[in-house]
């Protein structure tokens, strides 16, 4: 069998992945989330979760928050091809570990069944400021805030309890304390 | 109330106020209010191509060789489409080019209208910046941003898509902002402790060398004479990538040659031992680097650059410096005078063994060839034109392939913006338009493209151009039937499996030059070459030259995939020693 013939260079060592949040201050112009998207896929760069919405009416400015993964060569990269990118104010980028910021992500979870299950749904969820936003008698719709990777472990733990349906907005972050990012 | 223009009109006073004087362009449904506003500004000229590539083709050749920004004007749909190549080539390669293209009118869009794309979706990826015009309010704001953002740092292509019903509406204009005169540079990033820092590198080195790149033309002609101060100053040796050839005079003793895949013996050698790496403008490309990890492995590297993101993306290095070229040079020449290190005198005696050996490696002679005289060899012809061309101040365009490696060997240039290439990209023909555009931005100077008969074919339309405005460009075809690079690789790495890349049914160019109102000159043997080279150059109209070369010559030195710098192949004699095996197969 003949090796595969065309592949730019042979790739060198690998380092550690690292999950990274990734904050983008942008021109809320017309496709400018297609830009910073448009970035990520055409260099191969993941994207884990996207939050995206605009913060000043007055300036039009949108935050855009990326999880994303890569050694620390590919952040590094990723952090300046975006500060190029023309209607880029600035981009801050936080480790997953970092105790200085604040992360949270929101989800709705949709568990059907019957009493009991739901709930078992319910307390499986106590710690993460359980909201009931729907209550029929054959369902319940939870709103929780946590971390991702606790919301991940949620989800996996109401699938046997009647979850049927979740909808998660992706990180978003802070920074503590009065000082912010410029 | 200021007074009321239509777009078309706004458009046209956005160019004045930028000092445009030639637009490249194609007309169509979408951009007639524009063609129908043309008229009334003179001092606008519009040459007409012949397909919207080569409009793009041709406003980068007048970019590269005038440090001024391309204007390229298309309609919708496919107008744009054509001229998306031409974007790539120039993102790819830091040129700076403004595009205007037509798109349907506002209320049309997204409804699949006769000659509608999505412009900026399509461009998105292959532009610095791209624009969609909603409001006629924005039209002259945004021409004008794009002009800036197209000229200032790592230059690049901006487009600006205007909906006909924008060009029909009427709004004010505003002209541009006066901005201090920062001459398209950026405000300096870098610090004197990091001139500091070079100096002592530059100061501790002794197997120095200065590997510059299209950064240092980029950056305007003053870099290149700072370049020239600085290297004459330090006596290291400076070797260039294709794109940096002209910023440092290619037959001064100090420069070593070109680098890279078929670059010279010495030159790759001295990379590849050298123990201090100044990269002036250059971005550690896959064509210079061959095998990443044994690439200048016992070297420190130092990398000047204006582009942040190029800096650490493939090759780590020791210090970086951000900033334009021109200014950080400047900054070094002041230090080193200040600190009264003539480097030249106290590194003398480190440096002149690392001459010595660079001397050594120099008498393997890599760039020669075995000459014929029966048949053409393609590195005689262009050292021929060179011999015959190079006291006329002459501007050389080239295609795709094995003879622009020949062009980029033995063809040696003096100054900067003389040599137009498609290094990143690799467009072949690319060189047609693209000479066609420098004879426009410099009607009085010899322009020569040199060119493979596989690529010329691919933009040959572009003659008509040539001949409707007088631009009496040389195509000089080296023409040996095949897709000679392509061939070259068949037969080092496939067996001479030479699938698809023999150029069947070839024009007569003789003819087809006749065909499109030009000379055609068709030169066989090595005797008559020189006096028909000296009757192409006499001539003062557009000119086809068949040069028939010899169809299986290859090009060396060559860096196979998968090798370091120091194993490289030298000629036919060397093959049979350097097999290419198995990783080294996936390399392009």
């Amino acid at each position: 069998m003949v090796k595969a013939k065309s592949a730019y260079s042979t790739p060198g060592k690998q380092g550690k992945f690292d999950t990274h949040i990734i904050v983008v201050w942008v021109d809320n112009e017309t496709g400018v989330l297609a830009r910073v998207v448009g970035l990520f896929s055409s260099r191969g760069y993941s994207i884990e979760s996207l939050a995206v919405a605009e913060i000043d009416p007055k300036l039009n400015i949108s935050r855009i928050t990326i999880v994303t993964t890569g050694t620390p060569q590919v952040i590094e990269q990723i952090k300046l091809q975006l500060k190029k990118l023309v209607p880029v104010h600035k981009v801050a980028d936080f480790k997953r570990e970092d105790k200085n910021v604040i992360f949270k992500e929101m989800a709705l979870l949709k568990v059907v069944g019957n009493n009991s299950k739901r709930k078992k749904a319910i307390k499986a969820c106590k710690k993460y400021n359980v909201v009931i936003l729907d209550k029929t008698n054959k369902s319940v719709v939870i709103q929780i805030t946590a971390l991702r990777r606790e919301i991940d472990k949620v989800t996996k733990n109401l699938k046997p309890l009647g979850l049927v349906s979740t909808s998660r907005t992706g990180a978003v972050a802070m920074t503590r304390g009065a000082k912010v990012f410029k | 109330m200021g007074k009321l223009y239509s777009g078309a009109e706004i458009v046209f006073k956005c160019l004045e106020d930028q000092k445009v004087e030639y637009i490249f362009g194609y007309p169509g449904g979408a951009v007639l209010p524009i063609y129908d506003e043309l008229k009334n500004h003179s001092s606008i000229k519009h040459i007409l191509v012949r397909h919207e590539q080569g409009a793009g083709h041709a406003a980068e050749g007048y970019a590269r060789s005038s440090c001024k920004p391309g204007v390229v004007l298309v309609t919708s749909g496919p107008g744009v489409t054509n001229v998306v190549t031409a974007l790539t080539d120039a993102y790819m390669d830091s040129v700076p080019l403004v595009c205007i293209s037509g798109q349907v009118p506002t209320h049309l869009i997204g409804t699949d209208a006769f000659q509608e794309c999505d412009t900026t979706g399509i461009t998105r990826p292959c532009t610095k910046h791209n624009w969609l015009v909603k409001d006629p309010k924005d039209l002259s704001k945004i021409i004008h941003e794009a002009f800036k953002v197209a000229t200032t740092g790592r230059p690049g292509p901006v487009l600006v898509d205007i909906p006909k019903d924008i060009q029909f509406a009427k709004a004010k204009y505003f002209p541009p902002k006066k901005e201090k005169k920062l001459n398209g540079k950026l405000l300096t990033k870098f610090s004197q402790k990091d001139i500091d820092q070079l100096i002592d590198l530059m100061s501790k080195a002794k197997k120095p060398v200065f590997y510059t790149g299209g950064g240092v033309i980029n950056s305007g002609p003053k870099a290149s004479q700072l370049l020239r101060q600085l290297v004459n100053l330090t006596g290291f040796p400076i070797t260039s990538t294709l794109q940096g050839l002209g910023a440092f005079p290619g037959d001064d003793n100090q420069f070593i040659g070109m680098l890279g895949m078929h670059g010279t013996y010495e030159a790759n050698n001295a990379m590849h031992d050298c123990d201090l790496l100044i990269n002036i403008g250059a971005r550690f490309d896959d064509r210079i680097t061959g095998k990443i990890d044994e690439f200048s492995p016992r070297s420190k590297k130092v990398h000047i650059d204006i582009d942040p993101s190029s800096i650490n993306k493939i090759i780590k290095v020791d210090l970086s410096i951000v900033g334009d070229v021109a200014e950080v040079i400047s900054s070094t020449i002041k230090s080193l005078k200040k600190k009264n290190l003539n480097l030249e005198k106290s590194n003398k005696q480190k440096i002149s063994k690392w001459w010595e050996q660079i001397q050594k490696w120099r008498t393997k002679k890599s760039l020669d060839f075995i000459n014929s005289d029966k048949l053409i060899k393609p590195q005689h012809a262009v050292q021929r034109l060179y011999e015959l061309t190079k006291n006329k101040d002459t501007y050389i365009t080239t295609e795709v392939g094995q003879h622009q490696m020949w062009a980029a060997q033995h063809y040696k240039f003096d100054k900067p913006n003389r040599w137009m290439t498609s290094g990143g990209l690799g467009t072949m023909g690319y060189g047609l338009p693209a000479a066609v555009g420098v004879q426009v931005a410099h009607p009085n100077k010899l322009v020569v493209d040199i060119a493979g008969e596989a690529s010329v074919l691919m933009t040959m339309q572009e003659m008509s151009t040539a001949v409707q405005y007088s631009l009496p460009i040389k195509i000089f075809i080296l023409n040996n039937e095949y897709m000679g690079m392509v061939r070259q690789w068949q037969e080092l790495l496939h067996e001479k499996n030479y699938s698809e890349s023999y150029t069947a049914a070839l024009p007569d160019f003789v003819k087809l030059a006749e065909a499109y109102g030009c000379v055609g000159i068709r030169a066989k043997t090595p005797d008559e070459l020189d006096d028909k080279i000296i009757e192409m150059i006499n001539t003062d109209r557009p000119v086809i030259f068949d040069c028939m070369v010899d169809k299986e010559e290859n090009c060396f030195p060559m860096i196979p995939s998968g090798k370091p710098h120091n194993q490289m192949l030298l000629g036919p004699k060397d093959q049979k020693e350097n097999k290419i095996t198995g990783k080294g197969k996936t390399l392009v």
